[in-house]
């Protein structure tokens, strides 16, 4: 039998290029305190502690979360590492979210991170393992051909993505927390920015960045003596199909549209586009912010980037996306999904401060990963089902 | 609540070191899902949630699980997840997953290809990264010092962890995916040298890959799934510090925390993760097994230790002994990290609750 779930408090760091100040172990407890002293708690109130990362070749630590157990307060409880690519802080989030509806736990301590300055990404993600086909380009490489795809498909006008950049980065400036703060960036600068990998310019792609994120998820009895208002987890899913296989769309992945039909249909919601106040979509490069709208149902395929162009997507706008500045103003990889859920968590407690979507009730986080294989997502209400 | 899920289905590959696999998993696991699919009666389509436990650092690249997605066939897509541990942990994911209900059946795999590079090495990277890991401590060296300051303190001989590693290479020979078996007193063993004074060769588990196995499903499915289903009575994990120095590394808090959390209490048979003879002595003091309990019936990690597959196999291995009937009480025992630091104890057993 399910039981009820609420996150509880969030936490993350300031996330910047280099963290010369911490190690890994105080950058995680950094966002941990903060976490837990939002919910008005101490980490031993803490039952189970489930981390969150991307590849650990990133940092050069095998497992991490073993050296971790002590910043963490882990040592004497359960500890659980999840690693699902780049939905991993999404995942994370929901194995948290599963301990507590399981009926294991009362209060547990979801946690991602990622300490960039002291790895290279490029590197571990370049590695040409056998009978795999290599990247050699990073992420970026690897994306851009599908954006490609999509511009074709549905004759998205050029400037959509630079749109997009823009108003993550304005959005990031609102957001004490966001690594890069751009509150006076304009269209003309994004598009004359040097292109990176056709059609991505250096301005519509993600940075680098240190940082972490925590959030600590309970039953309805820890949320009953909660200091402040709680996000109730309403739905969670996750969907994964291989990299590569005969009729892979790319563009619109079915692990993304399986995945968020049995979302709306755990959460009751049936017309997203006006059910979802705000939504906080994971968007490395700024394309990806028409793509997923569409995978997400907000909009009928190749008719995404009209949101975008009509500024609906902006604060003010009909959906909200990425308030927070988006994975476009801060990228501590292994934690973006988590921010992304920690955030639609905010909107719905009203605790977002500068980048708050007025009244928001309901909120959507999602996180991918892989070749666009791997799917998180929730969704948070400020009222229990 | 705890009993409402069992396991039903369990294969392994024979732990081996097999020159001829990738580091994905793929060509370890596709035999044991046909395996397990079959002797449950089960298809692909069946599995309501898939969790894997596998380790990007053995198999020498970045998002090494994702291929393992290939031996699933993901297509339609899956509700699939992923550990970076032993898939033993993997099971314990799945198995919250079908007690909120979002799941029926769900399957755990686990899979590690040791011998791709020099394993006690790599494992030295799981130490603190600026302080102790640079020393490069390999995992045989920090086990040898936890076997060095047990004989100091009177806890064990050498002759005692000898004998440990005879009676298992003796169980071993009923079992065909052990690596290694045979017949050997505990007096030929300790005629041969040290490899990290005070281990020797038998001390050690032997560096193999495999890959295993375990389906687990509600109260609702099980029976029609498995003649007699091993219901999960308590399943539970905890971990220690991981500072070496601010460990007693003569007493294993997590293990008796977690076998009490799990309601452990006693089995006629438990298979324990014990990747070294001194540390089955150290688990089953603190997992509290009297001389009646049979250990490592299947020579345990000592003849066979596929990292990121052994200890869901253990568990595998006393579910197969409940399932079988030839217990109606098992434990299986998984551990992580340096010198026991991580452990998890699942309780099997023949009777619903």
């Amino acid at each position: 039998m399910k039981q009820p779930a609420a996150v509880l408090g969030v936490g993350q760091t300031r996330h910047r290029s280099k963290r010369t100040d911490v190690s890994i172990a105080g950058l995680c407890r950094e966002a941990a305190d903060r976490a837990v002293a939002s919910a008005g708690l101490a980490l031993a109130d803490i039952d189970a502690v489930v981390v969150g990362k991307a590849p650990d070749l990133f940092e050069g630590v095998m497992m991490p979360e073993l050296y971790l157990a002590d910043a963490l307060g882990a040592v004497g409880k359960p500890l659980l590492r999840v690693h699902t690519a780049g939905s991993v802080g999404g995942a994370t989030g929901i194995v948290a979210t599963s301990l507590v509806q399981a009926g294991l736990h009362r209060r547990v301590l979801a946690l991602a991170f990622e300490k960039q300055s002291e790895s290279n990404a490029m590197w571990a993600l370049s590695i040409a393992p056998p009978f795999s086909i290599p990247v050699v380009a990073g992420a970026g490489g690897y994306f851009a051909p599908h954006i490609r795809a999509y511009i074709r498909r549905s004759g998205a006008p050029s400037h959509i993505g630079a749109l997009v950049a823009v108003k993550d980065r304005r959005n990031g400036a609102l957001n004490p927390y966001a690594h890069l703060q751009q509150g006076d960036i304009t269209l003309e600068k994004v598009l004359a920015s040097p292109m990176l990998w056709d059609p991505v310019r250096y301005d519509e792609t993600c940075p680098s960045s240190d940082g972490a994120c925590a959030v600590v998820i309970g039953d309805s009895d820890a949320a009953s003596v909660a200091p402040g208002p709680v996000a109730w987890i309403r739905a969670t899913a996750m969907r994964s199909e291989p990299t590569m296989f005969a009729g892979k769309d790319h563009v619109n992945p079915a692990a993304g549209r399986e995945c968020v039909a049995a979302l709306w249909r755990q959460a009751g919601i049936t017309d997203p586009l006006n059910e979802i106040d705000v939504a906080e979509i994971y968007v490395p490069f700024s394309w990806y912010e028409p793509m997923w709208l569409e995978n997400l149902g907000f909009a009928a395929a190749g008719d995404g980037w009209r949101l975008t162009e009509a500024g609906e997507t902006a604060l003010g706008g009909r959906l909200p996306v990425n308030p927070s500045g988006g994975v476009l103003s801060s990228n501590p990889i292994g934690a973006s999904g988590l921010l992304r859920f920690a955030e639609s968590a905010l909107q719905v407690m009203g605790k977002a401060g500068a980048h708050q979507v007025p009244g928001a009730r309901v909120a959507l986080g999602h996180a991918y990963g892989g070749g666009s294989q791997f799917f998180s997502m929730w969704v948070v209400s400020s009222q229990p089902m | 609540m705890s009993a409402d899920v069992a396991v039903v289905g369990f294969a392994q590959s024979p732990c081996r070191v097999r020159e001829d696999a990738t580091t994905s998993g793929v060509e370890m696991l596709v035999p044991i899902f046909a395996e397990v699919f079959r002797a449950c009666g089960l298809t692909r389509r069946d599995i309501g949630f898939w969790c894997s436990g596998s380790s990007d650092y053995l198999a020498g690249r970045a998002f090494s699980f994702v291929s393992a997605v290939d031996a699933i066939g993901a297509v339609p897509p899956a509700m699939e997840s992923h550990v970076e541990m032993d898939a033993a942990w993997a099971l314990y994911e799945a198995w919250a997953k079908v007690l909120t209900g979002e799941a029926e059946i769900a399957l755990a795999y686990g899979f590690g290809k040791s011998s791709g590079a020099e394993l006690r090495r790599v494992l030295a990277l799981q130490l603190d990264p600026y302080l102790v890991a640079p020393l490069w401590p390999d995992s045989v060296s920090v086990a040898a010092l936890q076997a060095r300051l047990g004989l100091e303190a009177g806890r064990w001989t050498e002759k005692d962890m000898a004998e440990v590693a005879a009676r298992s290479r003796a169980e071993a020979r009923s079992n065909p995916d052990a690596q290694v078996s045979g017949s050997v007193t505990a007096a030929e063993l300790l005629a041969r040298p040290y490899v990290a004074e005070p281990l020797r060769a038998h001390d050690c588990a032997p560096v193999g890959d495999g890959a295993a196995v375990v389906i687990i499903a509600s109260a609702a499915r099980a029976r029609e799934l498995c003649e007699r289903p091993a219901w999960i009575s308590g399943f539970a994990h905890q971990v220690d510090s991981g500072s070496l120095g601010a460990r007693d590394l003569l007493a294993v808090p997590s293990a008796a925390g977690a076998a009490s959390a799990a309601r452990a209490g006693s089995v006629e048979l438990a298979e324990l993760h014990a990747p070294f003879s001194h540390q089955e002595l150290l688990l089953r003091e603190a997992l509290g097994l009297g001389e009646d309990v049979a250990v490592n019936p299947s020579g345990g990690a000592l003849c066979g230790n596929p990292m990121f597959a052994a200890g869901l196999a253990r568990i595998g291995l006393a579910a197969r002994a409940v399932m079988s009937g030839r217990a109606s009480r098992a434990l299986g025992h998984a551990t992580s990290g340096p010198a026991l630091q991580q452990n998890l104890v699942c309780v099997l057993s023949g009777e619903a609750s």
